[in-house]
Order: C-alpha cells, then structure tokens, then sequence
C-alpha cells in the first residue's frame, strides 16, 4: 500500500475523461440568514394538513394503485383463469404457484380444456410489480386496489384460489357448469357471452 | 476392434471449414462448428425427410449455386461444397422466415393451454428465426381437439406440423407402424387405423420427439411447466435393459420421466413401461413408519428403535435366511448379500423370486458373473438366437437394438420357443417351435458362428437341460452368450453375492481362498462354508422347520412356482420385511420395515451387460432410508458392524473386492426332462409375462393398462379343430390348483401347447393354475 493516504480526486481516477467541478457552498451569513431555514417550517404551519387519520379514514388510492389480486369470472362465472402458469413464470419473486387440471364435462371450472386447480400468491414474497398481469393470457388476473394485507402468520399471507377469485355478480352461476350453449373457448374470450344462460344451471 | 476406415470430406460452412465423415448430412456438418440450423424433421436416428422444409440453406458446389435454398437435413457433404446458412446469407434467412410463417399459420395461439409451452422447439425457433408478426387474416384451419390415439397419447392435430417424426419412429424403430399421414394439403393429419388404436410399446416416445405439442402424454397432461420442475439423471428400475433416464420432480412428487439419450445403451429411446410406471412410488399406501406384529397378532405402528429391538429379538433366537427378489440396487443387493453371511452367519440367500432351478444358479455362477455381452455386440452379430426370451416383452431396448440391426442388414434372428410371437414376426426371425420343456434338443440342433450372439432369458431355467444346451452350443460355436433376466436388480445381485453358491465378484463358497479374500474385506473371522439354499428351498426348510427367521426385500410370493408353501412359510417363519408398500408379505410379517423407493435414494443397477447404470436421488430430501441403511441398523442392534451405512460407503468396498480369477463354480451338466404323454384335451402350458401387465411397479397406472396386449389363450389351429374352437371362444385351462377361462386365438404354436399370459388381468397363471412352463393343464372349450 503506499504511503499517500490522501483519496484520489475525481479527475485522477480518469473515467472517460469527465470533466468534475467542486460546486462552492456559501455559508450562512447574518441573523437572517440562519433564519431561512425555519421560514419553510413557519409557513406550512397555514397550509391544509395532508394526514389522514388512517384506519378511522382511508383516502382512496389512486386509480392504478397495485393492491391485491383478483381472478376473474366470464360474465356466466366460469373462471377466466387456465391455469398456464404463465404469471407464475413472469413472477420475479416466485411468489405463485400453479398447479392446472383438465376440465371434463362433469367438471368444468373454465371454457376450454385447461383450468387452474391450485393457485396460491405468497405475499411475503410478492413485490406487486405487476408482471404477473401483463403476462396473463386471458385477463384473468388483475390486480384490485385493496392494500390492506398485513396479517400475523406467514401461512394466513398465502392466498388460495378461493381467496383470490372474484365474488359472482348478477348473472354468473358458480363453477363447476357447462359452457354457454353453442359457444365456443375463443366467444368467451371475444367477449360473446354476456351473462349465463338457463341450461347452464343445475350441475 | 477393427477400427474402420472411413472417407473424410471437407467442405465450407459459413466461412469455417470442417471436415466430417463422407455421407454426413450438412445439418449434422453445421452443428459440429457449432452453427444451429432451425429444424423440425431432422432427428439423428431417423431417415431424412426433408418434410418441414425449416433447415434451407445456401448452398453451392464447385462454384454452382443450387438455384433455390435446400433442406440441409437431406442433402449429404460433398467435396468443394460452400454452405451458406441464415447467418450469412440472407437468401437462407429469408426463406426460413417464409417457412416459418407458413408453418404457422395453421398453428393455433394456444401455447397458455399447451404442454409443450415452454420447452417448444417450434416456440424457440419461431422466436429465433420467425417474424414477429403474421400476415395471414384468414380463418386458421381446425380439428376437433384433443383425440385420444390410445388411452396414453393424445394427438391435437391443429398443432401438428407435419414433420412425420412420430410416424417414422413408429415404422423404423419400434416397428409398429400403427400410426400415419392422412389426406393432403391443409388437411393433412397424423391419423390412426380404424380398428387399431396406437397400442404400440413405444409410443411414449412419439411424445417426447413431438416437436410441437400435437402428441402429448394423458398422465402428464396439464402437470406443471418445465420451470417447475428439478430434473435428475436417472436410471430405469423397471427391466434389464438399463435405459438412462431423465425423472421430473416437482415439489417432491415425480410426473413424468423422460428416456436420457446414452448411444451405447438405448439411444434416446425407452419403453412405456419405463417411462409411465412411476406412480406406485407416491402410491397413498406407502409404507411410511416401521411396524411390529403385537401379541395379538395385530400389526402396529412402532417407533424405529423398537422395530428394530423386535428384528434383533427374533432374528437372535433362530436360524434365518434371506429372501431378496430382483428389483433391488445393486448395492442393496451387495448389503443383503453381507448381512445374510455376517450377520446371520449362512449362504441362504437368493435373489431369484421367480421360476427357477439349480441348473440356472450353476449356469449363472459358471457363466454370467462378470461376463460381459454388450449391445455392440448385438450390433456386430451375424445371427442372434433367443432362448426363453421374449425381447419385446421382456427387454424391449434389446428389441429395439435387435430390430434396428434387422432393418439394416436383415440380421438373422432365430427364436426357440413354443409359441410365435409378435417380435417373432416384426423380426421376421427363423422361429424354431418346440414343445414347453423340450427346447435343450432345439438347442442343440442350432448351427452358431464366432460371431453370433445367443441372448438367453430367465425363462430358459424354466426347461431343464435349456441352460446346459445353451452353455455346451456357445463352447462349441465360440459365440457370444448373454442371459437377460427381466428385472432390473437381478444381474447386479447375482454380482453381489446375493445367491447361495457366490460370495460378490462370483467367488465361489466352496473355495476357502475366495472366503478369505471377502472374509478380509468384511473384517470377519470366517464365512459360512456350505452351498447355501434357493429360493424354493428355503421355503421348504422353513415348512419343515430347520429354518426359523426370514428377511425379506421386495419379494412377492406370488411370483413363485408354489405360491401356497411360499405363503404358509411367511405365516411360520419369524418374517422382516423390508417393503415400501404393503404386501403379501407385509402382511404376514412379524416386524414391517418401510424403506426407500428408487427415486428417493441413489444407487446403481447392473443391466444385462453387467453395465452399471448409476443414479442420484430425485426427491432430495424424502425421509425414507435405503435397504442398505436399514440393513445396517440391525446389523448394529445385533451387536455387528456392516460399515455400510450409506450407498458411497457400499461403493468403495465394491470397487475394492477386485476380480476373481481363481476356478468359478462348475457346471454341471442336467439331461432334458423326457415329454410326458397328453390326452386329447390336455396340453403343455406356456406362458410369458407381459410388458404390460399387472406388475407391483404399475399399480395405479390406468392410462398405461389402457395400451395392455388383450389377454387371450392361444392354442394351434390343429387343437382348435379338435375341440371345436374358433377365435373368439372361451377356452378353459385348469389343474388341480384351478383354471383361468380365456378368450381363445388360434396362432402359431406347438400342437402340444397352450399360452397364456403369465400375469396379465384375468390370467394370473401362478395364482391361478399354480404352473407356468411346461406342466401339462387341461384345455376344453367352456
């Protein structure tokens, strides 16, 4: 080592030839100026104050905001999800797990061959990156605006299908059913199938 | 070995010369520099094609260009060739981008649902040298999806690109052309025969060189995506023949298994059996926490130090023997093989769980321990004779290696049984009918050369005087002999001493200077000094008393020629299983150790060449401890060390026994049993097992039984006269024991002789009629 233990400047190490510059501070100088500091504190004392008395209140998040996850339904309630593990695959923290399973006509949980009969997001790990969304093939998963995800056991952070998927609105028939009559995997995905249709029921 | 002179061409790939043997396709000359040219068709143990037309390239001879880009998967090296591939000439990128476009066209956007996805060639290569976008609008062409071709595979014929790998594979290796190309043009499509579904033993392997997902595996539909899953090299623990193998494991449970590519064993091929037998592993039923037989006579969960105190109490008070079966490592084998001469201080331990005979254990320490026949020789053969073997049923590899050396050069085949088989057939081998029992004459009629080969089966001790025939024609003709049993553990334990007249490295008992050699290696004073007991008669010294302790590995006794005294002696003796899932002997037994299945511990089998085929653990972290840890735990509890606690322990003391070249056991020779007078409805029975059958190791496997051979009768078409029996009829067959009833097919086979299936769904022969060669059963129609 040698003896010189002053650290090299800037321009010594030579990278690409950069110019550097020392930027000059000018100390304070005078009573006023050692008081401009608390003028910043001073004025904001008459501005509205930004706290929110959170949980009592909850401001809205904005619109885009990375909450949860949501698997979504088909407007008849057959899961959107096909279980290919796509989101699983995107997933730069390995927080999801897919496990798919063939639909048969006794037990049909999606339209076409292929549903997801395990899926759990782990999050402890999830980052909400929102990679999973952009990589999901069938606009299965989304993500909600619901933030409120702490818990106190790291088994109670995995979330399972049932925790995940989407509440039946009007007009969806809880899987497993059939597919809407004369309708093929690709109507479902362009959209053709507006509601459940009576023969659907009773399974 | 000759060392064969071949002709060496040089020709110009990209700028870069190399030099290749003459005839190489350029394809296969590209990837030698390294260059990867985009392919679907192309597969090196195929014929060219030239179907996808993906791999064009530019190329130019002497200083002529081809007018057009040309497929470089047909087109062989010539001298002064100039190859230009995508990478340097844009003519070539241009048109495998055009290809590609076409090829897609049809193809359907459902990689998301598609098994494939992931580990796609055509995905990769659409990637690579694709467009990013399609200019196609119209409407893609559809089929109904999927269609199940056997109850195994499942064929979507929209994702099909038509490179004809599967049905080439189907006609050139496994010879089973049950599938092809219908119709033409956008509609053309891989189909199957009206009547016959693709029941081919082969066919996983359509499967696994379907470059695009329209052949895909029912049992591993929907599973998981390549990313999920840990892979191991592993080998096949199903039969002899030793395939390399590939497991999958995702979170601890195996879905699929792949075959491993090893040229010299087999290829990049395996067997259904081999490559959809794998659920009895994971089985609900598995053996989890050691079990005692209480006083009540109830089994009951104990914790391991008391199972094992319980083993101690009763294996002390008696003399015991070892009952080991086939399917075990080899150094499982090797630990049994110890604990039985060092810890129980006898010789009475056999491996052969199965028919057999005095005559086979001689022949096998006479002439199979470290013998060393290889499928290279199979490649070399002038003529290969089968004895008391059923290659596609009983080591289908070895077919597979047979058959290519059939279609190559029209290898002559010869097979001395009793009833035609279908390999018999697809082989067009010389079939030389004998009557059950009477193959030693047959045997010895044959003419044989240096240069052949004779491939004897576990079946051949079955007929007295087979093995004596066998061993006095390989002396006189100088030819190759291999015996290939059909389990896999079966040749490793024969090396490990795990048979009552070898010590390991076939040693003989009776030689003092081998006992002193193991004696030294196993720090023990002296070795028991007698020619221990086989199989069957250890089952009569326990019946008769002399022997009062069995431990047992993997054994079913239904397997034996006499089921019954086989079963009273598990009730009799003081019985330790070793098991992973309950048995007929769990059972019966007295202390139920649970120990590890094949993927949850390594080890190694010997194939029938004697080559070891190594393997890790898959599920790294099951709990489950090997044969040979636990033999070693009770080992200890009685107060004697094995030094065999785990399997590289066992490795080194194996690598260090070294060869034996004192005298080996002698052969002596046993004369063939004279035929016994039948009447009219009697006959000799015959029979093999299956490839597919109901065998422990495919428990639970309903996709897989679907593609069984149907279980018929067969009588000749002499017999079928006289009793007034067409195809189709029920035929009944019994003994004393009982009968099976059969659907009946008249085929070629001796007149004295019936057949059936050996252990196959509603012909369990053994348990059924209590015989399986060459006892005579009577036959009526019922």
């Amino acid at each position: 080592m040698s003896e010189n233990l002053e650290p090299l400047k800037p321009k010594d190490l030579g990278i690409n030839d950069v110019e550097f510059y020392e930027v000059e501070q000018t100390p304070a100088v005078g009573f006023f100026g050692s008081m401009k500091g608390f003028w910043v504190t001073f004025s904001t004392m008459f501005k509205k104050p930004l706290t929110v008395e959170y949980p009592e209140v909850k401001a809205p998040t904005a619109e885009r905001f990375h909450g949860r996850h949501q698997l979504n339904r088909h407007p008849d309630g057959l899961e959107k999800c096909i279980g290919c593990e796509l989101c699983a695959w995107a997933c730069p923290a390995d927080a999801i797990y897919v496990e798919g399973e063939t639909n048969t006509e006794e037990n049909r949980m999606s339209p076409g061959e292929r549903y997801g009969k395990v899926y759990q997001i782990n999050y402890l790990r999830c980052v909400f990156c929102g990679l999973c969304i952009e990589a999901c093939p069938t606009r299965a998963l989304t993500m909600t605006n619901e933030y409120e995800l702490a818990d106190d056991t790291r088994a109670k952070l995995i979330f399972e299908k049932q925790d995940l998927l989407a509440p039946l609105r009007q007009g969806m028939l809880m899987p497993p059913h059939p597919m809407y009559p004369d309708m093929t995997d690709t109507n479902y995905y362009n959209g053709d199938v507006k509601q459940s249709h009576p023969s659907q029921e009773g399974n | 070995m000759t060392t064969e002179v071949v002709d060496m061409i040089t020709v110009v790939i990209d700028g870069f010369e190399v030099t290749v043997p003459k005839g190489t396709l350029v394809i296969r000359a590209a990837e030698q520099l390294g260059i990867q040219i985009p392919r679907f068709c192309d597969h090196p143990l195929l014929d060219p094609v030239g179907a996808c037309r993906q791999c064009l390239v530019d190329i130019e001879i002497n200083g002529r260009a081809f007018p057009k880009p040309q497929a470089s998967c047909t087109i062989p090296v010539e001298t002064g060739m100039i190859v230009k591939t995508q990478l340097t000439s844009t003519v070539a990128e241009k048109a495998q981008r055009g290809v590609m476009e076409l090829l897609l066209v049809n193809h359907p956007l459902d990689c998301p649902v598609c098994d494939k996805g992931g580990e796609c060639p055509l995905q990769n290569q659409a990637m690579s040298t694709g467009e990013g976008s399609s200019r196609f609008e119209g409407v893609k062409r559809t089929f109904e999806k999927p269609i199940n071709i056997s109850s195994q595979v499942l064929l979507d014929r929209e994702r099909c690109v038509l490179c004809a790998r599967c049905t080439r594979f189907s006609e050139q290796i496994a010879s089973d052309p049950f599938i092809t190309l219908n119709e033409r043009g956008a509609l053309q499509q891989v189909g199957i025969y009206e009547n016959k579904p693709f029941e081919s033993y082969f066919s996983g392997n359509t499967v696994q060189i379907c470059p695009v997902g329209a052949l895909t595996g029912a049992a591993y539909r929907f599973r998981a995506r390549p990313f999920d899953l840990v892979s191991t090299p592993s080998a096949c623990e199903h039969c002899a023949s030793g395939c390399d193998m590939r497991t999958d494991v995702r979170r601890g449970k195996t879905l699929r298994r792949l075959a491993g590519d090893d040229a010299s064993v087999n290829e990049e091929w395996n067997c259904d059996k081999g490559r959809w037998a794998f659920k009895y592993v994971t089985a609900v039923d598995r053996l989890k926490v050691p079990q005692i037989r209480n006083s009540e006579g109830i089994l009951e969960e104990a914790s391991w130090p008391e199972a094992l105190a319980a083993a101690e109490a009763g294996l002390k008070a008696t003399k015991s023997a070892v009952l080991v079966g086939g399917r075990t490592t080899y150094e499982d084998a090797y630990g049994y093989s110890k604990f039985a001469r060092v810890v129980l201080g006898t010789n009475d331990i056999d491996f052969r769980s199965r028919l057999s005979s005095d005559e086979e254990r001689e022949f096998l320490a006479a002439r199979v321990v470290g013998s060393s026949t290889t499928y290279r020789d199979i490649d070399k053969a002038d003529q290969v004779l089968l004895v008391g073997f059923e290659p596609e049923e009983e080591s289908p590899i070895v077919f597979l290696r047979i058959n290519k050396q059939f279609r190559k050069r029209a290898l002559k085949v010869v097979s001395i049984g009793s009833k035609e088989s279908i390999a018999v057939d697809k082989l067009k081998a010389e079939f030389v009918k004998v009557a059950p029992g009477q193959e030693a004459a047959a045997i010895a009629a044959q003419s044989l050369t240096s240069k052949s080969v004779i491939l004897v089966g576990e079946r051949a001790a079955e007929s007295a005087g087979a093995l004596t025939a066998v061993a006095a024609l390989a002396d006189s003709s100088g030819a190759k002999l291999a015996w290939i049993p059909r389990r896999a553990g079966e040749r490793g334990a024969l090396e490990a001493g795990a048979i009552g007249n070898v010590l390991p490295g076939g040693r003989p008992v009776t030689d003092a200077a081998a006992r002193v050699d193991i004696a030294a290696l196993w720090n023990t004073d002296s070795l028991p000094t007698e020619i221990g007991r086989s199989t069957s008669q250890i089952i009569e010294a326990v019946n008769s008393g002399s022997i009062g302790g069995l431990v047992v590995g993997g054994v079913d006794p239904l397997d034996g020629d006499n089921s019954q005294a086989t079963l009273a002696a598990l009730d009799k003796a003081f019985v330790v299983s070793l098991e992973i899932a309950p048995s007929a002997v769990t059972e019966r037994a007295n202390v139920v150790l649970p120990v590890a299945a094949i993927t949850e511990k390594s080890g190694s089998f010997l194939n029938w060449e004697g080559r070891a085929r190594s393997f890790d653990a898959a599920v790294s972290d099951s709990l489950n401890r090997s044969d040979l840890r636990i033999l070693s735990m009770i080992a200890q509890e009685m107060g004697i060390s094995l030094n065999l606690g785990t399997v590289t322990a066992a490795i080194k003391e194996i690598a260090s026994i070294g060869k034996w070249d004192g005298a080996r056991v002698s052969f002596n020779k046993v004369n063939a049993s004279t035929q016994p007078a039948l009447n009219a409805d009697q006959a000799l029975i015959t029979s093999w097992r299956r490839l597919l059958d109901l065998g422990t190791l495919q428990k639970g496997e309903e996709n897989l039984a679907g593609t069984a051979r149907q279980t018929v009768a067969v009588i000749s078409p002499k017999r079928a006269e006289a009793i007034g029996v067409v195809d189709g009829d029920q035929l009944k067959i019994s003994t004393t024991q009982g009968s099976v009833t059969l659907s009946a097919l008249v085929e070629n086979i001796h007149d004295d002789a019936v057949w059936a299936p050996r252990n196959s769904r509603g012909s369990q022969l053994l348990v059924n009629l209590g015989v399986a060669h060459g006892a005579v059963v009577t036959v009526v129609k019922a």
